[in-house]
């Protein structure tokens, strides 16, 4: 195992904490009820303190090996998109509510059967910050649930709206398996998530609540991947535009 | 079909038509449950949830109770001369008549 795929998985998962974090942020003042606006708020907060934990233990690990010195600061606002490892499906935009809810279900029912292996990492860094982020991640999953299930089986429109979100959403899923080369050096090692080993957990878990939305999956469509290596849609460069312009354009500003 | 309303009201961005939901959190274990505000939610569900993330991210509880505040019934502020005022004169109602063992505490 190399120390650069350690930190290529950290960060990767700092990544996605990040950016989806960053998306649900979007939300903050906009929410469809006050109540709905805090819980979303709640949700970016717990995912962006999970990324903080990451590149935290990402940037100890590069100054360990010497060369420039980074911050967690510096990982978050000073990398370009090419240099974010985060899926595909974090990116995507929010949509209307029925898109939110249903990125957030894919992504914490994801999270969920990941920090649930990760926390048994033989990288006790690892393993601590998965076993803290799974408490949040466990209320995401449930949260999320609800609501798909609420609109999937709610109104004609709710019902079709929720269609057309799994319509948009459905092809950026299969990312989350399809290991990157940091993810299959850590894995046999003890270190990593078996990707296959949490797949079926996830998609009895997603056939189950769609089921209960009565929503149709989007099963045999081709899938997006990229995300992982950098190769990002096009969503990713204005996220970063609006997230990093405060240190772009006052580098080491602080308030 | 109430939730299938609700979530129209959702859709539509009708927010005045979600049910309003009084919330009881208990601090701490041996502590009663304390009101501490009200929200609005589509269902019971949802209010506890509501609840956990209006008033619990700071630490504050350990359970929440909720309850539609439809079902919360008041004495009247009109009756309050003749419901507390009669109190007022009857200090023989308070128990601090009897000498206390040393050994009891707390009372």
């Amino acid at each position: 195992m190399s120390v650069q795929a350690l930190i290529d998985y950290t960060l990767h998962l700092g990544d996605n904490a990040l950016v989806l974090g960053h998306r649900n942020s979007e939300w903050t003042g906009h929410g469809p009820i006050l109540e709905q606006d805090i819980a979303l708020s709640n949700i970016a907060l717990d995912l962006i303190g999970q990324a903080r934990n990451w590149y935290e233990y990402a940037a100890r690990l590069i100054n360990g090996g010497g060369g420039k010195e980074v911050t967690e600061d510096v990982l978050a606002y000073l990398r370009d998109s090419r240099d974010f490892r985060n899926c595909l499906l974090a990116e995507q935009t929010n949509g209307d509510w029925g898109k939110t809810v249903l990125r957030q279900f894919y992504f914490s029912a994801y999270q969920f059967y990941f920090y649930g292996a990760l926390e048994h990492s033989r990288d006790k860094e690892l393993a601590a910050i998965a076993e803290k982020s799974l408490k949040e991640v466990t209320y995401h999953l449930r949260w999320s649930s609800e609501w798909v299930i609420r609109l999937g089986d709610g109104t004609e429109e709710s019902a079709s709206r929720m269609q057309r979100a799994m319509d948009e959403l459905w092809t950026y899923t299969g990312e989350l398996f399809v290991p990157a080369d940091y993810e299959r050096k850590l894995s046999p090692a003890g270190i990593g998530v078996d990707l296959a080993a949490i797949r079926p957990l996830w998609e009895q878990r997603v056939r189950e609540v769609l089921k209960a939305a009565r929503l149709e999956s989007g099963e045999g469509v081709w899938m997006q991947t990229g995300g992982k290596q950098g190769k990002h849609t096009e969503h990713l460069g204005y996220l970063l535009a609006e997230m990093q312009f405060l240190q772009r354009a006052y580098p080491g500003c602080e308030w | 079909m109430t939730a299938n309303n609700t979530i129209s009201n959702v859709i539509s961005g009708d927010k005045g038509s979600w049910p309003l939901w009084e919330i009881f959190i208990r601090s701490r274990q041996g502590l009663d449950h304390k009101h501490v505000g009200s929200l609005h939610a589509a269902d019971a569900a949802m209010a506890i949830e509501n609840a956990r993330d209006v008033y619990t991210r700071r630490m504050e509880g350990i359970s929440i109770w909720v309850v539609e505040s439809k079902f919360i019934h008041a004495s009247n502020p009109d009756d309050a001369a003749s419901f507390y005022d009669p109190a007022n004169d009857k200090v023989y109602r308070h128990p601090t008549f009897y000498d206390l063992p040393d050994e009891l505490k707390h009372m």
